[in-house]
């Protein structure tokens, strides 16, 4: 018989709490058989819980933890191919790569995700426009379908269908155990960043327009509560990795050094309305003016150029006990309207949001659920209270009318019927996952609600 | 399933023509309409009920029910999940009848007993385990600030809340591990059917006002409500008053 424990689980908004029983999976062997016996309500993989909403939760069913399954299993540094258990993080995964002089291709705002999860949401990072998402960058996965078998598919093969159905797919094509993933090289740990200020939205969208295919990386951090003329104003970071002579002296005798330093873990019990409409408007305004109105060729480490919020240990208590909420959207180039009605919609709303991320995005991938298109992407965390509901639900209609969509990895409230139209090709997947789930023994919170 | 802002997909009312029930079941429709099923004795107010909610873009189906044959509800909630999960299940049935004749007349005492407490402890059971095993979703539970101190003037329909109420506390309880949310409703003067022709007591209010708490205590979670909530400190007081002031006060 197999170890579970009932556990009340949440995404990382810690929103829509439901119950499960988790099987903590040492081997893929074990995920198999579970696979086969997993009863009524299912089965679903579940990595670092960092999907903000309801995609890792399978109410009453069974929850695989599949962080116990994290063996880095080979780094070929000629090649540049790293092949990792899924449980593996990216935070490992980058740390074992580095010595080598391998980077990993695609990092989100964290680095706390599991190899798995990138697949299954197929995750961004500030790179997209020029190097695609992180299933842009697997060459094989080996799947745990339905049937209890394990398949090794690759983007075009035999099964190149499934392989994209299961990349985007929110896990529910079949558990990934394992996957080949293209590294790339790198000289430093290192990147060469260039800072300015943008004065308002209209500055911003043609700073990105214009300059953004020079820089690898890039990405804008927003004003989300200042109205009036000076809407949207943002701080613009852009950069590329750094090579060896870019270092200073100092850090040149160990160019491949990193550290994660963590400056202190949010205790669990935070009250109610931290995060208010005055400390918010006090963080963007900080968060604006501490930046430099422009500075050129500075040399950042991956925590700061990367994943500042990694520094602060569970953050996400910070929003209290009602959780919070991140609205994440993409509408195609040209809509330009549309996204600064979007943003004036959340800059008047009321709510506050301080971690505001504005991009844009390259060509997207194959991957029938996959988020990015080309266009405009914006992000906002908002705490869960009265009028949440009622501007997502305005947001959702602006979006769609321009023909854009949210990120799965991110929702926790759209609804079926708006999904469907903001996913066109829906249709197309459901097939591939008909056929290699015809049961839907793989299903979880995220399907129930948006009827995957 | 709930949302992270507190909207559900399917709600079932266990009482299906009260009128606390339905406006519940319309203000969440008028945030997106929702599968809704009507737990009632059949008549012509449960038709007209479905007809109402089907109006407002919601999928009605309606379930006979009688809280008077306990030995039924089984088969009542089987058929009540039988669709698929429901998300928030409403106790919202109960009788409250004359209260002088409740004290005096078996048969009116035993009614209110088996309606009030008897029925709802069962369907508690059942629907319960049903909650437990799909892992999540609100059962809220109609008691009454009647509960919470018997007076003279309804003290069998109170004791029948009160006996609801604690069993309902003790679930909220019981259920937490299996992510099962549990709230206990505590209205006063509903000006409903069932209050018809009487005197409203200070503070009372419409169904739509109790729905509009429900409605937030889904959202919020929250576990024990008022209706209004300044009743909360009212009742606490009242709670404290020794006998003698109490028996003399004019509510």
């Amino acid at each position: 018989m197999m170890q579970t424990r009932q556990r009340t689980l949440t995404g990382w908004g810690r929103t829509a709490p439901t119950s499960a029983r988790v099987l903590s999976a040492q081997t893929p062997e074990a995920i198999a058989e579970a696979v086969r016996t997993a009863g009524q309500r299912g089965i679903l993989a579940r990595g670092l819980g960092r999907a903000y909403g309801d995609a890792a939760q399978n109410a009453g069913g069974l929850v695989v933890d599949m962080t116990g399954l994290a063996r880095i299993h080979s780094m070929d540094a000629d090649r540049g191919v790293a092949d990792v258990d899924a449980g593996v993080s990216l935070d490992t995964l980058m740390r074992a790569a580095l010595p080598f002089g391998l980077w990993v291709p695609v990092l989100p705002g964290t680095r706390q995700v599991t190899v798995g999860g990138a697949i299954a949401a197929d995750i961004h990072g500030k790179n997209h426009h020029v190097e695609g998402s992180f299933g842009n960058h697997v060459l094989s996965v080996d799947l745990v379908t339905a049937d209890g078998e394990i398949r090794t598919i690759t983007p075009d093969g035999p099964e190149a269908e499934l392989f994209w159905a299961t990349v985007g797919g929110m896990g529910l094509t079949g558990i990934v155990v394992r996957a080949r993933v293209r590294l790339k090289p790198t000289e430093t740990a290192y990147f060469v960043v260039d800072t300015e200020r943008a004065t308002d939205l209209d500055d911003l969208m043609a700073r990105l327009s214009d300059h953004d295919d020079d820089y690898t990386y890039s990405v804008a951090w927003f004003d989300s509560v200042t109205t009036g003329p000076s809407m949207g104003r943002a701080v613009l970071t852009r950069g590329w990795a750094a090579r060896r002579e870019h270092l200073p002296r100092k850090l040149r005798r160990q160019p491949l050094r990193f550290d994660a330093p963590q400056l202190f873990t949010v205790p669990p019990v935070v009250p109610s309305g931290l995060l208010n409409r005055f400390t918010a408007r006090a963080f963007n305004e900080l968060w604006y003016r501490r930046a430099p109105t422009e500075r050129r060729g500075e040399v950042q480490n991956i925590t700061t150029f990367f994943h500042p919020l990694d520094m602060v240990g569970r953050w996400n208590r910070l929003y209290g006990p009602r959780g919070f909420l991140q609205y994440q959207f993409v509408v195609p180039f040209g809509a330009q309207d549309s996204f600064r009605r979007c943003v004036r919609a959340i800059a008047g709303s009321g709510q506050v949001s301080c971690l505001n991320v504005l991009k844009r995005f390259g060509d997207g991938n194959p991957a029938p659920l996959s988020f990015p298109i080309p266009g405009w992407t914006l992000a906002v965390d908002i705490p869960v209270g009265r009028g949440v509901a009622e501007l997502c639900a305005r947001l959702d209609e602006l979006v769609l009318a321009a023909g854009g969509r949210v990120y799965l990895a991110k929702d926790s409230r759209v609804d079926a019927e708006t999904l469907a139209r903001m996913y066109p090709r829906i249709d197309e997947w459901r097939k591939v996952r008909a056929a290699a789930d015809p049961q839907g023994v793989f299903t979880s919170d995220l399907a129930r609600r948006l009827a995957l | 399933m709930i949302d992270a802002v507190g909207t559900p997909q399917s709600l079932l009312i266990l009482g299906g023509t009260s009128e606390i029930g339905l406006a519940v079941a319309e203000r969440f429709a008028a945030t997106r309409p929702l599968r809704v099923v009507l737990a009632a004795r059949p008549s012509q107010r449960v038709d007209e009920a479905a007809a109402r909610l089907r109006g407002l873009g919601c999928e009605v189906s309606a379930l006979a029910f009688d809280a008077r044959a306990p030995l039924t509800h089984a088969e009542v909630v089987d058929k009540a999940f039988a669709d698929g999960d429901i998300d928030v299940t409403l106790v919202a049935f109960g009788v409250l009848g004359d209260q002088e004749r409740a004290w005096t007349d078996l048969d009116a005492a035993l009614e209110l007993a088996e309606v009030n407490y008897t029925a709802a402890v069962s369907v508690g059971v059942l629907v319960g385990a049903k909650l437990a095993a799909q892992g999540h979703g609100s059962l809220i539970a109609l008691s009454s600030v009647a509960g919470e101190r018997a007076r003279r003037s309804n003290f069998v329909y109170g004791s029948t809340k009160a006996g609801m109420d604690a069993f309902y506390t003790g679930l909220t309880e019981a259920l937490r591990p299996a992510g099962v949310h549990v709230a206990v409703v505590r209205p006063g003067f509903v000006r409903t059917r069932m209050t018809e022709g009487l005197k409203p007591a200070p503070l009372s209010v419409t169904p739509e006002q109790v729905a509009e708490v429900i409605v937030d205590a889904v959202r919020t979670r929250r576990e024990l409500v008022w209706v209004p909530p300044p009743l909360r400190y009212v009742m606490s007081l009242l709670r404290h008053l020794p006998r003698a002031v109490f028996r003399r006060l004019p509510v």
